[in-house]
């Protein structure tokens, strides 16, 4: 099925790798056991020491220790603890307003809604062009009142990186606890909890070629959180369920794979893609130009629509998404494209590529060509920009 | 099929028949906006003596099914005459194509209104329109027959979401029986201000939705 097909959509899943599925299949034969006690079996105990590797080793790329990383299905529901659990932990006894941006995926964004139907407030920060949250902004939209800022390190649409060590000083000096949403930029973009000074931070291991149903939440030292699923004791008595022990050994294992000279090869891919799709005329790039995510590359075309953009690339073996309400399961236009002073037309033109370890140079020219190519036909027979030249 | 659309709706995706403007129009209409995301363009040649389409062509900007429903509606039209040609219905439309999934049932709607405006705008032209009659709650509710319920694919009034109609000068106030965090409520909003609005005497449209 994926044979000649050019796959640009990785920020929305990627190819396992096959060292990680390799690394992942002992402990769905041999070690198929569950660590469920200390004092158990030896297979058991088998299983969790490998829980135990793969935790210290996650946590180990976000500088943070062992104890303060749990496992959960993925980054929604990190997202959702996260910031569900600071509140039911701090709503009745601190405070009952929250800070976030507009622009942040949906987990973070409904959940933030679910808690303002419950009797909570929130400021939903702006965003400039470039989709850059305003830090004097943030600092006035603190108040005594405020429990949590939740902003995430970078955007899932248009790239843009946020600037989480400033957000986190400011955080840190009013007293208030800091959760970002890394699900896009962990690993490749570095983040150190400690020099970030976040208190929690959402991670998962599909977007960079590891398994699929797995994520992960950093918890600070004595940040109050409040379980919401009931069960067991699992997860520090944060999360309970039955360990996800192969799952937890090929996210450690997807981290491991990943390398700066990797990164460095997909942002340079990146750079091409962009530079080569503006000389299509009537086009325009969404999204900071540097302060973006390096695998990201997210670009408007006017008088054409994306789901059609999308599926005569479909038609020609090459595989992106759009912003475009037609896409949407909601049939609104990406609330991204519109938080960065886009009107609808620029979120229905916009087409997001994002690229991953099995890409291959060559891609770059022939997704160049093939969308030239579809564009130029779609407005070939399209009512608008008749008059434009 | 993993694609929820038709081999009829790709084909007419990637060979849409008619395409394109005609110079010397007998008329012309535009019917969508790029906010929303669809639009419909539509051109007609009549033999006024028989008041038949000789020629039709359309233009498009959005997704596949608003390419493939202009492209039907253009082969459906075609040689019909205006009467005829007026009483072709979305459900025809989709039905020529094999069908649409129920989100994009807006499509079908959208092409056959902007056939109807062309015909329109030639009976315009030639003198044949009555007079501007203000508009009623029946009118509001006609044009509530247009918008979508992309759930099901089937109009609002027929899937009983219309719960109160209320006109008070230029305003016109439509309650939608769903909650207004409800997936579909904002572009459901969106489709009943486009419909409304453009009426000669309505100054605003409020959608109101329950709780």
């Amino acid at each position: 099925m994926f044979d000649g097909m050019v796959y640009l959509d990785n920020a929305a899943s990627t190819r396992l790798d096959e060292r990680v599925l390799e690394a992942i299949k002992p402990y769905f034969f041999d070690t198929f056991a569950v660590a469920t006690s200390q004092f158990g079996y030896s297979p058991g105990i088998e299983a969790r020491d490998a829980l135990d590797g793969a935790r210290a080793s996650v946590a180990a790329a976000l500088g943070a220790s062992a104890e303060e990383f749990i496992f959960t299905s993925g980054s929604t529901e990190s997202s959702n603890l996260a910031i569900k659990g600071v509140a039911m932990a701090l709503g009745e006894k601190k405070g009952k307003h929250i800070v976030t941006s507009r622009i942040e995926d949906f987990p973070v964004l409904h959940s933030v809604r679910a808690l303002e139907k419950q009797g909570f407030q929130a400021t939903y920060l702006d965003v400039d062009e470039w989709g850059r949250i305003d830090l004097h902004a943030l600092r006035q939209a603190i108040t005594p009142d405020t429990i949590l800022v939740s902003i995430q390190a970078a955007n899932q649409e248009i790239g843009t990186l946020q600037d989480i060590d400033a957000i986190g000083a400011i955080c840190r000096e009013k007293g208030v606890l800091l959760h970002s949403d890394a699900t896009h930029s962990f690993p490749r973009v570095p983040l150190d909890v400690n020099q970030a000074q976040v208190d929690l931070v959402t991670v998962t291991a599909h977007l960079i070629h590891g398994p699929k149903g797995i994520g992960g939440l950093y918890v600070r030292a004595g940040t109050p959180l409040a379980k919401w699923m009931d069960g067991g004791f699992q997860e520090f008595n944060l999360r309970p369920g039955e360990e996800n022990i192969p799952g937890a050994v090929g996210f450690a294992k997807a981290v491991e794979l990943v390398s700066p000279e990797e990164t460095e090869r997909l942002q340079g891919w990146r750079d091409t893609l962009i530079e080569r799709l503006l000389e299509i005329p009537h086009s325009r790039l969404n999204g900071h130009p540097i302060l973006r995510l390096p695998h990201n590359a997210n670009v408007s075309f006017r008088f054409v629509e994306g789901e059609s953009i999308l599926l005569h690339l479909d038609m020609r073996g090459f595989a992106v998404s759009t912003g475009s309400a037609c896409f949407s399961r909601s049939l609104e236009a990406s609330h991204v494209i519109l938080g960065i002073g886009g009107n609808h037309e620029r979120a229905h033109g916009s087409v997001r590529f994002t690229f991953g370890r099995f890409n291959r140079a060559g891609d770059v020219d022939a997704a160049v060509d093939a969308v030239r190519d579809v564009v130029t036909s779609l407005r070939k027979i399209s009512p608008l920009g008749k008059d434009a030249e | 099929m993993p694609l929820p659309y038709t081999e009829t709706v790709m084909e007419h995706f990637r060979n849409p028949r008619n395409v394109g403007q005609i110079e010397d129009a007998d008329a012309k209409s535009i019917e969508g906006s790029p906010a929303c995301g669809d639009m419909v363009a539509v051109y007609l040649k009549v033999d006024e003596g028989q008041q038949r389409i000789q020629d039709i062509k359309f233009e498009s900007y959005g997704c596949a099914s608003n390419i493939a429903t202009g492209s039907i509606i253009t082969e459906l039209a075609k040689g019909k005459t205006l009467q005829e040609a007026k009483e072709i219905t979305w459900q025809q439309a989709s039905d020529a194509l094999g069908g649409l999934p129920p989100i994009k049932t807006h499509c079908s709607v959208l092409a056959v209104d902007a056939l109807r405006a062309a015909i329109e705008n030639y009976e315009e032209r030639h003198g044949l329109i009555q007079e501007r009659e203000p508009t009623t709650i029946e009118t509001v509710r006609k044009r509530l027959k247009h918008v979508m319920n992309p759930v099901v694919g089937l109009d609002l009034v027929r899937t009983k979401l219309v719960s109160d109609i209320q006109l008070n000068g230029g305003v016109v106030r439509v309650v939608v029986d769903l909650p207004k965090n409800h997936q579909f409520a904002s572009s459901i909003g969106q489709d009943i201000v486009e419909k409304i609005e453009p009426l000669w005497d309505v100054d605003e449209v409020i959608v109101q939705f329950t709780d």
